[in-house]
Order: C-alpha cells, then sequence, then structure tokens
C-alpha cells in the first residue's frame, strides 16, 4: 500500500480510536494514537494476513503487549475488515466483543490475550518456538510500551528471545516517553533503550514512528537480521494527532468529553498523519 | 513399593513423546521435576527456560496459542505463587490448552524449608476459573493424571510430590477426570483425602476396622473440578466427613468439600491439614509427624466426632 493510502487508512483509525473511547466513556487515547501509525503499516503493508480466516496457522502474528492501546488494535482490525466497524461503539460494553484490554476469545484478529503489562513478549517467544519446531517461516511482531518494560518479566523473555535465536520476533517499542504517573525518566527511567536491548542480544533499530515510509522500511530491515530476535525503537508522540492530547501523559487513561471529541475529530481531520 | 509421583511424571512424558504436539518447558529443574526424562528422549521439543517462572508460563501460553500442548515445569511454590499472575492472564483467561505440572509441592519437600514448602497452591489454583487442578495420590494415578491431560482440551494445573509414597493403585486402574475413587465402603465415617494423604487414610481405615470402625475412604484426585455428587451422597449415607490433605485447610481439599456440602447437605466436617502455618527444615516423614498429617492423627480425629 502506497504512503498516501496509509496516511489514509490511519486517519480512519484516529477518527475510530477516539470515537470508542469517547463512547466507552473510558479508555486509553494517548498510547493508541502513539501507536496507530505502526499498527496500520503492519496491519495494511507488511503482515501476512488473511482478514477472512483469522486463524490461519501461516499467518504472521502480532502480540500487542500493551495491551491498554486496545482501541488502536480494534480500529485497525475493523478497518481491515475482520469485523463490522459498528462493533467499535461497543468498546468495554456489557457482553461486548471488544473487552477492555484485548482478550483472544472474543476479538477475530487478536492473535494473544494481553493488558496485563509484561507478559506478551513471553508469549510471543512461544508463538516464535512453535514455528521454528513446524518449519514456518511466519513472523511474531510485538508491541512494547516504554514504561511496560519496568516490567520483569520483559527482560526475562528478551533473554529467552536472544537465547533461542527468535530471528522470528519482531518487537517494536513506542517510545513516547510518557506513562501514567509523568515521564519514563520522572517515574523510572528505561535510558538507555538500544544499549540495554544490544546487551540481551537484540538487534536493535529505530524509526520516526509516525513516519510511513520509514516504518515499511526497518520492518524491511528487520525481516533479514538472521539468528537474533529484533527490536524497533519507534520515537513517537503520545495522543499524536490531537493537539490537545499530544505529550500529555494526563491523556493516557481519560475518555475525551463531547466537546474535546469533536475537537480531537477537528485535529484529525485537518492533520497530515 | 514406594515411588514419588514426580517419578511417575517423567515416564508419562516419554510415553507421550511421540505425539508431535507435546512440548515440555522447565525452569532449570529438570532434573528434580523429572522433565529431564523427556529431555533425553525428545532434546528438540524441551526447553529450558532458565531461572525465570513467569517467562516460562508466558511462553507457554505462546506455543499455545499456535496448536501445541504444552507442560510447563517448576516447583509447586515458583509455578504458582511466583508465576501466578502469568498462569491467570496469559494462560487461563485466554483459555489456552497448557498443562502446569508442578512437583514438590507440599511440606514434603523436606529440608529446604518453608520456602519451598507450598500449602497454598491448591487454592491459589482453584480460585482460577476454569482452571482443573489434579491431585493424583501415588504414582499409577499420576501417570494417568498426566495422560488424562494431555488427552482435555483446556488448563490443568497437576500437583506432585517429591517424597516416595506407597503406591495404593494397580496398573489397571482407570482415571476418570472428576470423578472420585471410592477405595473402602463403611458406614461409620467417611474419609475424604487427596495426594499422599490417600495412603494414610486407608491405613486408618484398616487400624479402624480392627476396633470395629467402618470407615469409607475417598480418593479425591480432582479437586476442581470437584466431583460434587459423590461427596453429597457420601455425606447423607454417613453424616461424618474428615478431610485429609498435605496442604492449607484454608482453601484446599477441605474448603472445597466444606463449599459444596455447606449449600447441599450440611453436614459436620473435621479439617485435617495444615493449620495456617508455615512449614520448616526436617526430613520429610519427621515434617509429616510434626504437622499431624498421619495415620494416628486420622483415627484421633475419626473418634473425636
Amino acid at each position: 500500500m502506497n504512503t498516501i493510502e496509509l496516511k489514509s487508512v490511519a486517519k480512519n483509525v484516529r477518527r475510530s480510536i477516539i470515537e470508542e473511547v469517547f463512547l466507552a466513556k473510558s479508555g486509553h487515547p494517548g498510547g493508541s494514537l502513539s501507536v496507530a501509525d505502526i499498527l496500520t503499516v503492519l496491519y495494511f503493508d507488511k503482515m501476512n494476513i488473511d482478514s477472512s480466516n483469522p486463524k490461519w496457522e501461516g499467518r504472521d502474528r502480532l502480540v500487542l503487549s500493551k495491551g491498554h492501546s486496545a482501541p488502536a488494535l480494534y480500529a485497525v482490525l475493523a478497518e481491515k475488515g475482520y469485523f463490522a466497524k459498528k462493533n467499535l461503539k461497543t468498546l468495554r460494553k456489557l457482553g461486548s466483543m471488544l473487552q477492555g484490554h484485548p482478550d483472544m476469545k472474543v476479538t477475530p484478529g487478536v492473535d494473544m490475550s494481553t493488558g496485563s503489562l509484561g507478559q506478551g513478549l513471553s508469549a510471543a517467544n512461544g508463538m516464535a518456538l512453535a514455528a521454528k519446531l513446524d518449519k514456518k517461516d511466519h513472523k511474531i511482531y510485538v508491541i512494547l510500551g516504554d514504561g511496560e518494560i519496568q516490567e520483569g518479566q520483559v527482560w526475562e523473555a528478551a533473554m529467552s528471545s536472544s537465547h533461542y535465536k527468535l530471528d522470528n520476533v519482531i518487537a517494536f517499542l513506542d517510545h513516547n516517553g510518557l506513562q501514567i504517573d509523568g515521564s519514563n525518566d520522572e517515574v523510572m527511567g528505561v535510558s538507555p533503550l538500544d544499549e540495554k536491548f544490544a546487551a540481551f542480544g537484540w538487534k536493535v533499530l529505530k524509526v520516526d514512528g509516525h513516519d510511513m515510509d520509514a516504518i515499511k522500511k526497518v520492518i524491511d530491515e528487520a525481516k533479514l537480521t538472521k539468528g537474533k530476535p529484533t527490536i524497533i525503537i519507534a520515537e513517537t508522540i503520545k495522543g499524536k494527532g490531537v493537539s490537545f492530547m499530544e505529550n500529555q501523559a494526563g491523556w493516557h487513561g481519560k475518555a475525551p468529553n463531547e466537546e474535546q471529541m469533536k475537537i480531537a475529530l477537528e485535529d484529525i481531520k485537518r492533520g497530515e498523519a | 513399593m514406594n515411588k514419588a509421583t514426580r517419578e511417575a511424571y517423567g515416564e508419562a512424558l516419554v510415553e507421550l513423546s511421540n505425539n508431535e504436539n507435546i512440548v515440555v518447558l522447565d525452569a532449570d529443574l529438570a532434573a528434580a521435576t523429572k522433565t529431564g526424562s523427556f529431555k533425553k528422549a525428545c532434546p528438540e521439543r524441551f526447553f529450558d527456560m532458565g531461572i525465570a517462572e513467569q517467562d516460562l508460563m508466558g511462553t507457554a501460553a505462546g506455543f499455545a496459542a499456535s496448536g501445541k500442548i504444552p507442560f510447563a515445569s517448576t516447583f509447586a511454590m515458583f509455578a504458582t505463587g511466583r508465576a501466578f499472575e502469568q498462569i491467570r492472564n496469559s494462560i487461563a483467561y485466554p483459555k489456552l490448552n497448557v498443562k502446569i505440572v508442578a512437583t514438590h509441592a507440599g511440606i514434603t519437600v523436606g529440608e529446604d524449608g518453608g520456602t519451598h514448602q507450598t500449602v497454598e497452591d491448591i487454592a491459589l489454583m482453584r480460585s482460577i476459573p476454569g482452571m482443573v487442578v489434579l491431585s493424583p495420590s501415588d504414582d499409577v494415578e499420576a501417570k494417568a493424571a498426566i495422560f488424562a491431560a494431555a488427552e482435555y482440551y483446556g488448563p490443568v494445573y497437576i500437583r506432585l510430590g517429591r517424597l516416595a509414597t506407597p503406591t495404593i493403585h494397580d496398573e489397571n486402574y482407570e482415571f476418570q477426570l472428576g470423578k472420585g475413587e471410592v477405595l473402602r465402603k463403611g458406614a461409620d465415617v467417611a474419609i475424604i483425602a487427596t495426594g499422599l494423604m490417600v495412603a494414610k487414610a486407608l491405613d486408618a481405615a484398616d487400624k479402624l476396622k480392627a476396633e470395629g470402625i467402618n470407615a469409607t475412604v475417598v480418593n479425591i484426585h480432582t479437586i476442581k473440578p470437584l466431583d460434587n455428587e459423590l461427596i453429597v451422597k457420601v455425606a447423607k449415607e454417613i453424616g461424618k466427613v474428615v478431610t485429609v490433605e498435605e496442604h492449607s485447610v484454608i482453601g484446599g481439599l477441605g474448603s472445597a468439600v466444606c463449599d459444596v456440602l455447606s449449600q447441599e447437605f450440611p453436614t459436620l466436617v473435621k479439617l485435617i491439614g495444615i493449620n495456617d502455618v508455615f512449614g520448616q527444615s526436617a526430613a520429610a516423614n519427621e515434617l509429616l509427624v510434626h504437622y499431624n498429617l498421619t495415620t494416628e492423627n486420622i483415627l484421633k480425629m475419626v473418634k473425636s466426632f
């Protein structure tokens, strides 16, 4: 898919994120907006998937380890045709197929249940080891949050990915720099990200997480890595595309009111990305 | 003959190794949990995850999400304690087909002491929605339970021990998941036991018989889903129930039996188990005596009605 088309899809995704969270009256817009472009490129350009056959064994998989960005994943899956877009209006409502955090039991296209932070990379490693056993060459994508890597299990799993030479694991670190209580630096420093992962035996790549062409290119580069897992540190803006949400930790887990929703949708409509 | 249930696990895994979907994961305890036998038989499907139980459970979940049947093993303390939330959220919540086979449960870990002696694992595992909880009584039953778990689709917790204990079943034994096993029939008292305490319950029944007291002995190898029907039936017929387990009286077999009986047929139940204390270092058999997990204490409890 070309860049103009990807940007157009990402705009729809951002609009859906705002509408979903507004209607649910709760949820996590900030981190959903920061990861929207990455998910759009993956699902619309890079992942080998079939939305009419979500359980196809040979598919690429994606584990949204930062599960609170579910509104972004749901928006992308709906755009891709895994389920009807009208379902987005039911996010977080009783009996909905769209739970507050991803639930693989009820949502077509969700490859792993996540939400409790720090657990996704381990599951991705299990999927990657299974693929190696079966001699299949599909990839396992993982999306980690920068605050999330404060969880110890992430580093247990990072050791395993490297120990088992899981070059079919491609992780993105959505580095927007913010978490609930403030910046990463204020809450619990995570730097230096590149050196940490390199020391754990990973290939480390960097990208502007809102530049469609650059994201495409970096994924192609990651796919070429042999004998080790790859992490792509994506520099992103929390709340990207909505003026009053950008770089505001306060919009991590809060729904806009009606007036804010309208401004947000206007911002997205006008916006370049 | 005395044999530890963990030994039976190692043998069962080797027998299961021709099933290509089975993978085995351990956390640097393969020699102790006996998964080492599978590692030897089938090295390409054995994965040591290092001393990292949270990652162990998460990786097992990922294998299951890709259609494998992972057996994830470590000591019961670390499986159910350290990795409780990974078991809940990465395995049970998505209803993934992972078999958590935990050895060294209870106080019969022995000399390693209280840090390693979990008496809470049954309580933790049975509180998780959809989790099947198995607690076999001897090596024959342990093997059968492993085979049954491999056949069943969904998360299963299997509690095994370190200590060699008496074999009470013969090789023709047929294990039925979810069904209690009546080992003795008697009208005077019902002894409902699990794990290594079943052998002691049988011993107690023999001694009681010599004194003219006839005991029913029920082996509950499936703590969840519990055989409510059998438990209510026994309570109705006999009226006096003693539960016996190498686990805390809080949340284990005794609690599970009381949950059923209090609602369906209120019956006086006496609980034998660990009474809300931690274990300590000593030889396993010394500890069983110290914490009153003995034939003598069962006799005493039966006579106290």
